[in-house]
C-alpha cells in the first residue's frame, strides 16, 4: 500500500492539524543537557536540574503564552519533570491546549569522506523509545537532518542518507502514535546568494518527499520543519518579502498539499527578523495549502533568557518578554505582525552561530 | 539551479495556467494514423487523409465547442492540416481561444526481462522536432508512459524508466517553448481493488515529480495528466464519490502545488462515466491547489463519432452531439454537471478495451 495505515492514523491526522493551527506554532524547548548549559552560561547561569527545570517553568505558566501555543518540543529530561508545585509540565501544558512534543534523535555524526558533513543517528530502538514517549503524554516527535551549502556540498550522499533517516524515523514515529516533524534543515553558513538556497532547499525537500513515500509515510499525519529561504549568513540580507517569495516558492514545488502545516525553525536569525519573515510569508498572495507557522527555540527564548538571568525576581519581566515574542509570532501566522512588538534586550540580535552545533 | 528558467519560463507558466483554465479542458484528438484507423472501422469509414481532415474539421468547428476547450492536442499530420475553406487548423484554433498542443513521443516498447511491461520512445532529436512544431504553432506537448498494475507490476525498473523518459521529455520541451503533459498512465486492466490502484498510482506519481526535479522541470510550466483512481477493469465498479476522494487524495499526496493543472485521461471509461467521476472531484470538500479538468479522447468523441458515421449530411447532427458532451465536461470541471444530461445510451457506453494499445 502507498502509505501505511497505523492504528493512529485518526489521532495522528488530528493531531498534526492541530498544531497547523492559525494563529499558533511551537516553542521548541528541546536543547539537550549540553545545548542548554550554552545558553545558561551566556547568562550565568549553573547548568543544573533545578535551573533547567526553572527555565522550563517561567516558559510554560507564562500568562497568556498558552494559547499562542499548540505545540511545545520537549527534551527527554523535561518531559518528565514537574512544576514547584508538582505538577507534571505534560500536565501543565496539554490543560493548556498544548501538545507535548519529543526530540528523538541522539545528534549527527561525520560521513567519512565527505567535507564535513553528518547524518543523523537515533533510529536503535526508536520505536520502544516511542511508546514510552507516548505514555508519558508526547504526541509528537522532532528529528533534526543537517545538511550544509558549499561548493560540493551538500552531496548526493549526504541528501540521500538524511532523507532516508527522516523517512525511516517517521514511519516508526507513526506506528507508535506520534506524528514524526521532518526537520532536513539547511544550515545558513555561508557566502552564497538566495537563488542558490533555494535550489539546494528544493533539492533536499524533493528527495525528503520521495523518501518519505518510499517508507509509507502517512503525509497527513506529519509536519515539515524547514529552513526558511534566505541568502548565506556572510552574504548581504535582503527584504522579508524576498525571504517570503522565494521560501514559499521552494515548498509549492515540493511540499504536496496533504502535509497540513510547515512550521519554520529558525536558525541563526534573530527573535524579530524570523517573525517579520513569517509575517511576510503569511501575507504572500500565492497557493498555501497548506499553513505556515513557527517552530522556534532561539527566536522565541533569546530576550527572555537575557531578562530572566536565572534570578527569581526577575521572572515576571522574562515572562512579559516571552509573552511579547508569542504573540508577534502568533499574529505572523495570520500575516497581520505590524513590528511593533516592544523589542525585548536583544530581540534584534542576530543568534547566527557558524557551524552551530545544537 | 533548480529549475530551469530559459528564454521560454514567462511564456510556459502562462501557457499551462491557461489551460488549466476552470471551466476548460483538453480535446485529445491526437490519435495516430492506426489508431484513428481502428476508430473509422468501428463506424465503417474509410482511414484516408480526407476522413482524418473531416473528423477533425467536424470537431473543431462544432458551435458553441470551442469556448468549453483551452486546449486541442494533435498528431503531427492534423497539425499542417486546414479546413475545407483553407483555414490552417492551427490558426482556426488560434483565433478561437483554443491552444493547439502536439504528440511528441512514437509510442512504447518492451522493457526486456520485465512481464509486458514498456518504456515510451521519442527522445531521439525531440528537442529540433520540438523547434518545429513551436513554429507550426504548437505551444504545448504530450507524452504518454504507460504502466500496468499485476502480481509483480509495475517494476522499480518500470518506474524509473518511464519517470525518467517523462522528464527528459518535459525539459526538453521546456528548452523550446512548449509546455509538457506530463502523463503516467496506470492502466485500468486487471482484478485489483481500488486501494491498489491509489497506492500504485502515488507510488508512480512521486517516482515522476522525484525525476521532474532532479532534471531541474519548472513545474509552473507543466501540467499533469493521470489515470482517475478506480478499481480495476474486472473489479466492481464504485460510485464518483468513491473516486474523486481517492483521486484527489492520491494527487494531494504527490503532486507539488505549483503544478497549475491536472488535465485527467479517461482510459476506458464511457463519457458519462468520465464526466460524473470528474464532476465528483470538483465538488469534493478537500483542499486542492491545482484546477481539475479533462484531457480527454474517447470520452468526448465516442457518440460524436457514432452520429457522424463518416456521412456529410450527419455532420451538424454529430456536432451537436459533440457539443452536449464538451458542454458536460466544462460543467463538471466547475462541480455543476448534471446527471444525464446528454439522453444518449452511446454515453454510457463503456469504453474499455483490455490490453488497450494506442
Amino acid at each position: 500500500m502507498a502509505s501505511f495505515t497505523s492504528k493512529y492514523a485518526d489521532e495522528l491526522i488530528a493531531n498534526a492539524a492541530y498544531i497547523g493551527t492559525p494563529g499558533k506554532g511551537i516553542l521548541a524547548a528541546d536543547e539537550s543537557t549540553g545545548t542548554i548549559g550554552k545558553r545558561l552560561s551566556s547568562i550565568n547561569v549553573e547548568n543544573v536540574e533545578s535551573n533547567r527545570r526553572a527555565l522550563r517553568e517561567l516558559l510554560f505558566t507564562t500568562p497568556g503564552a498558552l494559547p499562542c501555543l499548540s505545540g511545545v518540543i520537549l527534551f527527554e529530561e523535561t518531559l518528565y519533570q514537574k512544576s514547584s508545585k508538582g505538577t507534571p509540565f505534560v500536565d501543565i501544558l496539554k490543560e493548556g491546549g498544548v501538545l507535548p512534543g519529543i526530540k528523538v534523535d541522539k545528534g549527527t555524526v561525520s560521513l567519512p569522506g565527505t567535507n564535513g558533513e553528518t547524518t543523523t543517528q537515533g533510529l536503535d530502538g526508536l520505536g520502544e523509545r516511542c511508546k514510552k514517549y507516548y505514555e508519558a503524554g508526547a504526541r509528537f516527535a522532532k528529528w533534526r537532518a543537517v545538511l550544509k551549502i558549499g561548493p560540493n556540498e551538500p552531496s548526493e550522499l549526504a541528501i540521500r542518507e538524511n532523507a532516508y533517516g527522516l523517512a525511516r524515523y517517521a514511519a516508526i514515529c507513526q506506528e507508535n502514535g506520534l506524528v514524526p516533524i521532518v526537520e532536513p534543515e539547511i544550515l545558513v553558513d555561508g557566502s552564497h546568494d538566495i537563488q542558490k538556497c533555494a535550489e539546494v532547499t528544493e533539492r533536499v525537500l524533493a528527495a525528503c518527499y520521495k523518501a518519505l513515500s518510499d517508507h509509507h509515510v502517512m503525509l497527513e499525519g506529519t509536519l515539515l520543519k524547514p529552513n526558511m529561504v534566505t541568502p548565506g549568513s556572510e552574504s548581504g540580507k535582503v527584504a522579508p518579502e524576498v525571504v517570503a517569495e522565494y521560501t514559499v516558492r521552494a515548498l509549492q514545488r515540493t511540499v504536496p498539499a496533504a502535509v497540513p502545516a510547515v512550521v519554520f525553525l529558525s536558525g541563526g536569525q534573530s527573535e524579530e527578523e524570523a517573525t517579520r519573515n513569517l509575517n511576510a510569508m503569511n501575507q504572500l498572495k500565492t497557493k498555501k495549502p497548506w499553513s505556515l507557522s513557527f517552530s522556534f527555540g532561539r527566536a522565541l527564548q533569546q530576550s527572555t533568557l537575557k531578562t530572566w538571568g536565572g534570578k527569581e525576581e526577575n521572572v515576571k519581566k522574562a515572562q512579559e518578554a516571552f509573552l511579547v515574542r508569542c504573540k508577534a509570532n502568533s499574529e505572523a501566522t495570520l500575516g497581520v505582525y505590524k513590528g511593533d512588538a516592544q523589542l525585548g534586550e536583544g530581540a534584534a540580535e542576530s543568534l547566527h552561530v557558524k557551524d552551530y552545533k545544537y | 539551479m533548480s529549475a530551469f528558467v530559459g528564454k521560454y519560463a514567462d511564456e510556459l507558466i502562462k501557457t499551462a495556467k491557461y489551460i488549466a483554465t476552470p471551466g476548460k479542458g483538453i480535446l485529445a484528438a491526437d490519435e495516430s494514423t492506426g489508431t484513428i484507423g481502428k476508430r473509422f472501422s468501428g463506424i465503417n469509414v474509410e482511414n484516408i487523409e480526407s476522413n482524418r481532415q473531416a473528423l477533425r474539421e467536424l470537431l473543431f468547428t462544432s458551435p458553441g465547442a470551442l469556448p468549453c476547450l483551452s486546449g486541442v492536442i494533435l498528431f503531427e499530420e492534423t497539425l499542417y492540416q486546414k479546413t475545407s475553406d483553407g483555414k490552417p487548423f492551427v490558426e482556426f484554433l488560434q483565433e478561437n481561444g483554443v491552444i493547439p498542443g502536439i504528440k511528441v513521443d512514437k509510442g512504447v516498447v518492451d522493457l526486456a526481462g520485465t512481464n509486458g511491461e514498456t518504456t515510451t520512445q521519442g527522445l531521439d532529436s525531440l528537442g529540433a522536432r520540438c523547434q518545429e512544431y513551436y513554429k507550426a504553432g504548437a505551444r504545448f506537448a504530450k507524452w504518454r508512459a504507460v504502466l500496468k498494475i499485476g502480481a509483480t507490476e509495475p517494476s522499480e525498473l518500470s518506474i524509473q524508466e518511464n519517470a525518467k523518459g517523462l522528464a527528459r521529455y518535459a525539459i526538453i520541451c521546456q528548452e523550446n517553448g512548449l509546455v509538457p503533459i506530463v502523463e503516467p498512465e496506470v492502466l485500468t486492466d486487471g482484478s485489483h481493488d481500488i486501494k491498489k490502484c491509489a497506492a500504485v498510482t502515488e507510488t508512480v506519481l512521486s517516482a515522476v515529480y522525484k525525476a521532474l526535479n532532479d532534471h531541474h522541470v519548472l513545474l509552473e510550466g507543466t501540467l499533469l495528466k493521470p489515470n482517475m483512481v478506480t478499481p480495476g477493469s474486472d473489479s466492481a465498479k464504485v460510485a464518483p464519490e468513491v473516486i474523486a476522494e481517492y483521486t484527489v487524495t492520491a494527487l494531494r499526496r504527490t503532486v507539488p502545488p505549483a503544478v497549475p493543472g491536472i488535465v485527467f485521461l479517461s482510459g476506458g471509461q464511457s463519457e458519462e462515466e468520465a464526466t460524473l467521476n470528474l464532476n465528483a472531484m470538483n465538488k469534493l470538500d478537500l483542499l486542492k491547489p491545482w484546477t481539475l479538468t479533462f484531457s480527454f479522447g474517447r470520452a468526448l468523441q465516442q457518440s460524436t463519432l457514432k452520429a457522424w458515421g463518416g456521412k456529410k449530411e450527419n455532420v451538424a447532427k454529430a456536432q451537436a452531439t459533440f457539443l452536449v458532451r464538451c458542454k458536460a465536461n466544462s460543467d463538471a470541471t466547475l462541480g455543476k454537471y448534471i446527471a444525464g444530461a446528454s439522453g444518449d445510451s452511446a454515453a454510457s457506453e463503456s469504453l474499455f478495451v483490455k490490453g488497450y494499445s494506442y
